[in-house]
């Protein structure tokens, strides 16, 4: 092109909500409604959002173990690939195990959960010449309903703050995802069995890790391992983990199956089946 | 004897040199060779362009791209980054698209063009995460705000006037180096 020509291009305006990004990087929503794996939130902002862009997504995800169910559901709003807000509610069911815990068949835990995530700094994606991250730091504020009930089993409260810094590294060479989060939290059981208790009632770092293999664009296989602290003197709680398998035939649907081990949940030993998710937005 | 022997050991050496020096070392033979090698890689750009023009995210940043030199050099780029036996001669990534003002979704929908047309070229996964990891960090050089200026301060030698399909008389009558005549 000759100068003269290169001054005059004028580029078209900007799609602000023409999801920009490649399929699959904007995470899927993780167990209390953040971008990220089905466990562990992730430094990639919700979803298909670059920049001068905003994305919207809502979700759906049902775990059931041998003993509890979980059903969450939940909206995020991702800006300019930059802030990322969320508002999830999860609704814990204790069938059998409520009436041996004395608290009725089927008693049911409910909390909702305001979050909010930053990027600081690096991209995922396209920095696949170094071993920078990009990182992103969030909250999520939690109110459990059941405040009478939870600190009844010796919780301290009924709401508290989780904070988490989180780094994550596409391998685009090798079509390989890390991700390590650590998040300060007092929560019992992601905040369903309250917060603080006889135990402890400090917050305490917990290390979370993501890995998660691309089989092709629309599909990725992945392990996660979450280690939460154990704060009730009624109930020991142990890490989570699981392996899973997500699916984005669009940019606007992906679904998410999992295995996943909770370990023991409030007296019922060694908490494990199935998690099933569904992202719907763009 | 000697002399001959001597001839031929000469003869010998200089021959295993040749052949050493004429067959170029790839930086990596079995890849270039997953894009399908020259004929290949030329597809695979030329289904670039193509995609590139049709997809409503990026046609308007190819409406004055001249085709034929795209195709060229795309396919030598894409064939160097692989490893392939070839060099990328064209402007530096900032100087070519300083004055597009490309931002993320657009750096993106390209790649998407990219990855449709090694998916139609079966390419397989992997090799087309391997050169996308080449290509991606180029974002860097690629992407300016709308902002910036459009006009990259010339830190290299203009585009040769010889660049375009000769124009008959006006190519044959100038000499190499010689100041261009203004296009007309």
């Amino acid at each position: 092109m000759s100068h003269a020509a290169q001054a005059q291009f004028v580029p078209p305006e900007p799609d602000r909500t023409g999801s920009g990004k490649l399929l699959l990087t904007g995470g899927v929503s993780q167990v209390e409604g953040a971008a990220g794996g089905g466990l562990v939130p992730w430094a990639v902002i919700g979803g298909y959002n670059t920049g001068g862009q905003w994305s919207a997504n809502v979700h759906a995800t049902h775990v059931e173990t041998q003993a509890f169910g979980l059903d969450t559901f939940g909206v995020a709003v991702g800006v300019n690939d930059r802030l990322e807000l969320t508002l999830s509610r999860q609704i814990f069911d204790t069938k059998g195990a409520g009436a041996t815990l004395g608290l009725g068949q089927d008693f049911k835990f409910k909390q909702n959960i305001v979050g909010a995530k930053v990027r600081v700094m690096g991209d995922a994606v396209l920095d696949a010449d170094t071993w920078m991250p990009q990182v992103s730091v969030g909250v999520q504020y939690k109110q459990n309903e059941q405040g009478d009930v939870v600190r009844a089993v010796g919780a301290r409260r009924d709401s508290g703050t989780d904070f988490y810094v989180s780094a994550t590294k596409l391998l685009l060479g090798q079509g390989l995802l890390l991700n390590g989060t650590l998040r300060m939290t007092r929560a019992n059981q992601f905040g369903l069995l309250g917060f603080g208790g006889p135990n402890s009632n400090a917050y305490k770092p917990q290390a979370e890790l993501s890995a998660a293999y691309l089989l092709s664009r629309s599909v990725a296989v992945g392990a996660e391992y979450r280690h939460k602290p154990s704060n009730l003197a009624f109930a020991r709680e142990q890490a989570a983990r699981d392996i899973f398998i997500a699916w984005a035939p669009t940019k606007n649907l992906s679904l998410t199956g999992a295995y996943v081990d909770l370990g023991d949940i409030a007296t019922v030993r060694n908490q494990h089946g199935w998690y099933l998710s569904g992202q719907a937005g763009f | 004897m000697k002399k001959l022997f001597a001839r031929t050991l000469r003869a010998v050496i200089g021959a295993a040199t040749c052949l050493c020096l004429s067959s170029p070392a790839f930086a990596d033979e079995a890849l270039y060779q997953q894009f399908g090698g020259e004929e290949g890689m030329q597809r695979i750009a030329d289904d670039l362009i193509a995609n590139s023009f049709a997809n409503p995210r990026t046609a308007p940043y190819f409406a004055k791209a001249s085709v034929k030199r795209l195709r060229v050099q795309l396919a030598s780029h894409f064939c160097e980054q692989v490893g392939g036996p070839c060099r990328y001669t064209g402007s530096s990534m900032k100087n070519v698209h300083a004055p597009l003002h490309i931002d993320r979704a657009a750096f993106n929908a390209l790649v998407e063009n990219l990855q449709d047309a090694m998916d139609k070229n079966q390419v397989p996964f992997t090799a087309q995460n391997q050169l996308l990891a080449k290509l991606a960090p180029m974002y860097r050089d690629i992407e300016s705000p709308r902002d910036a200026p459009s006009v990259v301060p010339l830190r290299e030698p203009l585009p040769s006037p010889y660049d375009d399909e000769p124009t008959g008389a006006a190519a044959s009558d100038s000499q190499p180096g010689a100041v261009p005549a203004a296009k007309p």
